[in-house]
């Protein structure tokens, strides 16, 4: 990563223009071509240094269901409890933790409804309880890093 | 939830330079947001989005393209859905990881509950704090309800700065947590169905 990568970087944090040519719109605020522009997004792109470059939407406003969920799952049944709750297409993410709830997940369905129905099938397969924790406020979401 | 990546990915170990951060300017706060009519050319157009933009000279047109309707509309649609916070915003986002903030601790708190509101907004307020949130306890098991997701360049810096939330938080709070990530399990991030 160049300092022009760095200086991307940090301008597409910012957000990227809805305009009908926004690489020619950014390349013009940092003094670039718009080819050259493109040429760095995709490189950064296929090296993992942006992981994602579009929309971020929010969940709940689809009119869906989102919530984090764990588990205490016992060291013996990790491994099975691990594939069971993935096979879940509502787990988005599921991380292992350091912690006695040893497994973090988040659920998104297409209805409000469908959390709950999700988490007792879930606790239905696996044996194991699982603690629901919605958010009941958000107070910040977001990070930009300066580079 | 793009943005609902909760840690770093640790299978990713090419270090570079730690970065500072810069101020904080929140993502289209739920509170803000208006309301808005879902059709069914916003659902294909999030689904035609959801993994990201091409990376080509007009990319609305692409898409436009791609659902059979006009570049005006894609855009006139995209910028509808931020307006009322269907999307929180338009942007490249790094990999934290990537850039330098190595570690990453799922801090958790147990706040007075009369106290949670203002001091949750002063939490997320600090620089390293990416996502804060209010979340129901489970007691007795389970007492903590504040989450604050901190980041930092390895577990020192993390367990300094959950300093700083502790301060910050006072005789507000009586208990808190950090939980770091040892395994990514599953990272499929959230997606319609198409």
């Amino acid at each position: 990563m160049d300092n022009i990568d760095k200086q991307l970087v940090n301008r597409l944090q910012d957000g990227f223009p809805v305009t009908p040519r926004p690489f020619l719109t950014v390349a013009e605020e940092l003094g670039l071509e718009e080819s050259e522009v493109m040429e760095r997004v995709q490189t950064l792109l296929d090296d993992g240094i942006l992981s994602r470059f579009g929309p971020m939407f929010q969940a709940e406003r689809l009119g869906g269901g989102l919530t984090l969920a764990a588990m205490k799952v016992a060291p013996e049944d990790y491994e099975k409890v691990t594939e069971q709750v993935n096979a879940f297409p509502e787990v988005a993410h599921n991380y292992q933790r350091e912690h006695e709830l040893n497994m973090w997940f988040v659920l998104a369905t297409e209805t409000p409804e469908g959390i709950q129905d999700t988490i007792d099938r879930m606790e239905e397969v696996t044996g194991y309880k699982v603690y629901n924790m919605p958010k009941q406020e958000e107070f910040y979401v977001g990070l930009r890093f300066e580079l | 939830m793009s943005d609902y990546v909760l840690n770093s990915d640790p299978s990713d170990m090419n270090k570079t330079d730690v970065p500072s951060f810069s101020q904080k300017t929140p993502e289209a706060p739920a509170e803000k947001a208006k309301s808005y009519i879902f059709t069914q050319i916003d659902r294909d157009l999030v689904i035609a989005t959801q993994e990201g933009l091409p990376v080509v000279a007009r990319p609305y047109q692409a898409i436009a393209e791609q659902l059979g309707i006009s570049e005006d509309e894609v855009m006139f649609r995209l910028e509808k859905m931020k307006e009322c916070g269907v999307i929180r915003r338009i942007a490249g986002v790094p990999n934290h990881y990537r850039i330098g903030f190595k570690a990453n601790g799922m801090t958790v708190w147990n706040v007075a509950d009369d106290r949670i509101k203002e001091l949750g907004r002063q939490v997320g307020q600090l620089p390293f704090v990416s996502h804060c949130y209010q979340r129901p306890r489970h007691q007795p098991y389970w007492n903590y309800n504040l989450f604050a997701m901190v980041h930092g360049s390895e577990r020192a810096q993390v367990e300094e700065r959950t300093q700083i939330v502790k301060e910050l938080l006072g005789d507000a709070c009586s208990e808190h947590e950090i939980l770091y990530s040892s395994k990514i399990l599953k990272k499929t991030g959230l997606r319609l169905a198409n």
